[in-house]
């Protein structure tokens, strides 16, 4: 039932169950906070949301009273709520005044500065001074690993990172110990905290106790230039925000996406920003006399057109890696194809997925935000705390609300949330597509279940039969209920991999071909050409008798067995468009320049087009993007997600083939080091380095 | 007029006779216990809202009102928790009840239990009350060896009856707080609303009383709520453990009508003000808490509730703490800001900020080591911690200082003028 109420003298009539200070905002009325955080529990203890509500005798933490709770006047006038009385004024300034009676006046030294709450709450709600002549509280500083930095003095106490480890990373790592004044936030170990999600309490620390190691005292934010873009380091496409100064990128933040991201990434999301500095090719190279030397672009270019040019269609190859773009794998899928070949595929880890067999045979159709509404989840042959950090915590989220089954067929792992735990490997599946399983019981009985497929699942030789297990398991959990929920998911691992199968970046028939087909043909000189655009989690060692191209923004392993290296800009330096795990195409932006004489993808392959003979029609990225919107429509649609045909995943369900008895494995195996950016990061290696100590030591290998 | 002794309700509170199930019920418990089972949940509360009992943790909320907010239909079940943590310094109350008349309690958490439909009670020890805890226990045992509690009991109401201990923090005597400590966490005050009556302990609805509000339960039932009702004055009925500490000559724990005298409470059962009532110089009448009350106020002030009110005191759990002239009065409340600081659960801004600078400001006070505008700004400080925290011990922390000053702004002066003086030449 609406409530009325009459705030600040305005009468407004709000909805049910939000509480005071929402009601308050609703106003108009701005309302100080720290504790208080719309994605966290409700603490109430910073007290600085006071407001006076007529009848009660104390101010009121709006944060914590419901305006369900306000108890009615006699007469049911609506209630009235003062947000700006001098009580309210005078209950601020007291307790800003004790907020900062033990808080170090050291902002121009304080990482935070220029972006801190109390900062600027100090200013718009303080009394101006202090009156506090006693000695100042000392805390000694803690250790929460490489990627926090601690200056515990200045810790207002508000546990939003307390409540942020426990609630939403779902790692109990961090608590308060002490009582009263003497209170401390730490990790009673001394240990640096083991969660993929853990540099987010940097961003909820309202003050500077909690602040970016890595990119400590480097930069001031009124100094950056911020630019908004997409992650590219999972298949979520968590939305962040790329903060540059000059040529470098500073740092990276999270930026609000209810529908992907909330407002958290992932560490390896946060700090490969350091990644994006090190390693980088910025100018092209050639490989003469057994050795990598550096060359103009004409020569490189010129070369390669060569090798191509001699080359007959079938003789060529290209594989696309997991950061490369719609844009230069829709160029190079055309130049291919002009060329006369149709040897390209994107499938890297040899996954058994076809575009041709629809959509919804590749995507997470039921969106990450239908994460929300399942009641049942079950998890084949991933590790989504791994594979996608953010959408694990979405799975916590739903899990915290209660109600929920989750099973789990593949490596008994640390998930932040209990599950049954069905099996290692494929009788399991077996079983539950053939419903013999329990737990099929309980997909049948749920009104919204959700299968998710790991990308790791589908890439072993029976890919496709655990496929088609999965999409018949889904089609028996969703008969009879409502038809616009697609239960049948895959969890990508990949930024780039959904946005290629939607460009149909694989070879034409026969099935066979594919990345395996490649590799063995380069192995036994049957491929005169192939060119890897950015991909480095091949076998390079079996590459020795062709002619590799490398294409990239990283000295990874592709690069180092290249004959010809062109170098490419990383997802910060360039507009791209990636589709993610849920089939939301978006767009990154350019917020740095590439290094060097590197270049924006789409171009070079641009460039090289003449030079082959069959100059690609577009001049411009518009133009490029207008031919790649007519071949795939799908992309068109930036940040939207357009529901899939849903009878795909039933014609998949009935695709034959055997799942072998083999134990699944996850797509990741070490969280930090997943691609060319985050090998190339000092700060990722060191994150992996602690987190296999911290196994071998703890026997914690369950998180890895 | 002292309290009669057949209207004494604690017979055995100096353990002078047996303490076990026997001695307490040659000494009337657990008689007819069955028969005010018999007539129901509603009969209960009502005949303790008849008595017009007030809870005797300190807040002195009615009780058979607070008893009736319990939902009478609810799917979860519903628990009694008795605060037993007893850590408010000059309390000492309880710990006579649990260790010398434990079947009073034990019976009254059956009754309370069955009229507020709950059949599980806990009580929640204070860590430092060891003894007290094993009597209880003993008691308890009794109890479930003689089928009064338990399962299949001759009551007819399944009742268990578990004791808790704690570990020793003050702040686990504020009700939302042991509710936390009792469920295994950090011992820090809940937001409210919600109340306990609605999510308390495990979620379910909870009422949560105090020692003696329990232990009276029966005795006003055997006796009846008028009879209850009859004792003390109108709205502060029936009897009341007093605890009589300080610069007293025979400090004790007395069973007295409610609204007594203060000067008759002192004279009679403590032998007086030592050096005289001439020699009183405050008293602090409710536990530490409470704001102190000057001597000159203390000639004609009853011990209840609402007159304490009217001084802008409180009964609180009716300890008095009373000081004569050789008492100095700014070092006794530095020490209760201690205590206060030193017990702040640290969770919210005001308390945990504002205490230890209270006390820090009253240290200085204490030696005169101040400046007298830093009188009004410690009052003032007070005033931006009362009620702006989570709990009351912003409140509790607060009003000893408020007292101070109100009533002994010119010692505080002149304590500063002395130091003042004291020091001229080293300062010039």
């Amino acid at each position: 039932m609406p409530k009325q109420l009459i705030i600040d003298g305005k009468e407004i009539t709000v909805e049910d169950g939000i509480t005071l200070l929402q009601a308050c905002e609703q106003a108009g009325a701005e309302i100080p906070r720290f504790c208080y955080h719309e994605r966290l529990s409700i603490a109430g203890n910073c007290r600085m949301c006071l407001v006076e509500v007529q009848g009660s005798p104390k101010p009121v933490a709006s944060c914590a009273m419901g305006v369900n709770d306000l108890p009615p006047n006699r007469d049911n006038t609506p209630k009235v709520i003062s947000t700006k009385s001098a009580t309210v004024k005078k209950a601020r300034e007291g307790v800003m005044e004790f907020l900062l009676i033990n808080h170090p006046l050291d902002c121009p030294i304080c990482d935070q500065g220029g972006e801190c709450d109390l900062q600027d709450q100090a200013m718009a709600f303080g009394a101006g001074g202090s009156r506090f002549e006693e000695n100042k509280r000392a805390v000694e500083d803690k250790y929460l690993g490489p990627l926090i930095k601690t200056s515990m003095n200045r810790c207002i106490h508000c546990t939003r990172c307390v409540r942020f480890m426990t609630e939403i990373a779902g790692v109990e790592e961090l608590g308060a110990i002490g009582r009263g004044e003497d209170m401390e936030i730490t990790t009673y170990l001394e240990r640096g905290i083991l969660s993929e999600m853990s540099a987010n309490v940097n961003d909820l620390c309202p003050v500077g106790a909690l602040t970016h190691r890595p990119w400590a005292h480097n930069a001031r934010p009124w100094e950056l230039r911020k630019t908004e873009s997409v992650d590219v380091m999972d298949a979520v496409g968590s939305a962040i925000r790329i903060d540059v100064r000059g040529r470098e990128v500073m740092r990276i933040l999270p930026r609000n996406n209810d529908a992907v991201n909330e407002e958290w990434i992932s560490d390896k999301t946060r700090h490969v920003a350091d990644g994006l500095r090190t390693q980088r090719l910025d100018q092209p190279y050639v490989r003469k006399d057994g050795r990598l030397v550096s060359a103009s672009w004409q020569e490189a270019l010129a070369l390669v057109a060569a090798k191509l040019k001699a080359a007959s269609g079938d003789r060529i190859a290209a594989i696309a890696g997991p950061l490369a773009g719609a844009e230069e794998m829709f160029a190079l899928k055309d130049l291919f194809h002009r060329l006369g070949s149709t040897n390209v595929d994107c499938r890297e880890d040899g996954a058994k997925l076809d575009p041709a067999a629809g959509r919804a045979s590749y995507i997470f159709n039921s969106t990450i935000e239908g994460i929300e509404h399942a009641d049942a989840i079950l998890l084949i042959g991933t590790n989504p705390r791994l594979e996608a950090a953010v959408l694990n915590t979405r799975i916590r989220k739903r899990w915290r609300q209660g109600g929920l089954a989750i099973g789990l067929i593949g490596e008994q792992v640390d998930l932040t949330y209990p599950y049954d735990y069905l099996g290692s490997g494929g009788q399991t599946l077996r079983d539950l597509a053939d419903g013999k399983h329990a737990f099929a019981a309980k997909l049948q009985a749920a009104k919204a279940p959700l299968i998710i497929v790991g990308s790791a699942a589908i890439a072993r030789t029976d890919g496709q039969a655990v496929l088609a297990a999965a999409a018949r398991i889904a089609v028996a959990a969703t008969q009879g209920k409502d038809p616009a929920w697609n239960a049948f998911n895959v969890l990508h691992a990949a930024a780039s991999r959904v946005a290629a199968l939607d460009l149909g970046f694989v070879p034409a028939k026969p099935a066979s071909t594919g990345v395996d087909s490649f590799v063995a043909a380069a192995e036994t000189g049957a491929l005169d050409v192939l060119f890897l655009l950015g991909a480095d989690d091949i076998d390079m060692s079996r590459l020795s008798k062709t002619f590799v191209v490398y294409q990239g923004s990283h000295g990874d392993a592709g690069a180092h067995r290249a004959d010809v290296i062109f170098p490419a800009a990383a997802y910060a330096e360039k507009s791209a468009t990636y589709v993610n795990t849920e089939g939301r195409a978006q767009m990154t932006a350019k917020a740095a320049f590439p290094p060097g004489d590197a270049r924006e993808d789409w171009t070079i392959i641009r460039a090289l087009s003449p030079l082959v003979g069959h100059t690609l029609p577009y001049d411009s990225i518009n133009v490029l993007r207008a031919g790649m919107y007519k071949a795939a429509p799908a992309l068109a649609a930036i940040d939207r997600v357009a529901p899939a045909e849903i009878k795909a995943v039933a014609a998949l369900a009935s695709v034959k083939g055997t799942v072998k008895d083999e134990p699944f494995r996850a797509a990741v195996k070490d969280f930090y080091l997943t691609n060319p950016i985050a090998r190339a990061s000092a700060v990722m290696a060191e994150m992996s380095a602690l987190k296999k100590a911290a196994g071998k030591a703890a026997g914690l290998a369950a998180a890895e | 007029m002292l309290l009669e002794d057949k209207d004494r309700i604690f017979q055995n509170i100096y353990g002078f006779h047996d303490s076990g199930l026997k001695g307490a019920q040659s000494r009337g418990s657990w008689d007819g216990t069955k028969f005010f089972i018999d007539k129901g949940h509603d009969w209960i509360i009502s005949e303790v809202k008849t008595s017009g009992l007030r809870g005797r943790g300190g807040a002195g909320f009615p009780t058979g009102l607070k008893w009736s907010f319990m939902p009478k239909a609810d799917s979860r079940p519903s628990y009694l928790v008795i605060n037993a943590d007893e850590s408010e310094p000059g309390s000492c109350k309880d710990r006579e009840i649990m260790r010398n008349d434990p079947h009073l309690l034990i019976e009254g958490a059956l009754l309370a239990g069955f009229a507020m439909r709950a059949h599980t009670c806990y009580i929640y020890i204070r860590g430092e009350f060891i003894r007290e805890r094993e009597r209880l226990q003993r008691a308890v045992d009794e109890a479930y060896a003689a089928k009064l509690i338990g399962k299949n009991n001759v009551h007819g109401w399944d009742f268990d009856f578990y004791i808790a201990h704690g570990a020793g923090a003050y702040i686990c005597g504020e009700e939302t707080a042991l509710l936390e400590s009792l469920e295994g966490r950090k011992g820090q005050p809940r937001l409210k609303p919600p109340f306990p009556a609605n999510v308390g302990l495990y979620g379910a609805p909870t009422t949560i009383n105090n020692v003696e509000s329990i232990a009276v339960v029966p005795d006003i039932l055997r006796r009846g709520g008028h009879w209850f009702a009859a004792l003390g004055l109108p709205n502060n009925t029936g009897t009341k453990l007093f605890q009589i500490s300080g610069h007293v000559n025979r400090p004790c724990v007395v069973e007295e009508e409610m609204g007594i005298p203060l000067r008759q409470l002192i004279d009679e059962h403590c032998g007086g003000v030592r050096g005289g009532w001439g020699n009183l110089l405050a008293v602090i009448p409710g536990g530490s808490s409470m704001p102190l009350i000057p001597a000159d106020l203390c000639d004609t002030l009853t011990m209840d509730f609402d007159s304490l009110t009217k001084l802008k005191s409180g009964l609180g759990t009716a300890a008095i703490i009373v000081l004569d002239k050789s008492a100095d009065v700014i070092k006794a409340i530095a020490r209760i800001a201690y205590f206060y600081k030193h017990e702040s659960c640290g969770q919210c801004t005001p308390c945990r900020e504002g205490t230890g600078w209270m006390w820090r400001v009253l240290e200085r006070m204490a030696r005169g080591e101040a400046e007298k505008s830093e009188i009004d700004r410690l009052f003032d400080v007070s005033k931006q911690i009362e009620g702006h925290t989570i709990c009351a011990l912003g409140d509790a922390a607060a009003w000893p200082v408020q007292g101070l000053i109100r009533h002994f702004r010119p010692v505080i002066e002149a304590r500063i003028d002395a130091y003042q003086a004291a020091h001229k030449e080293a300062a010039e």
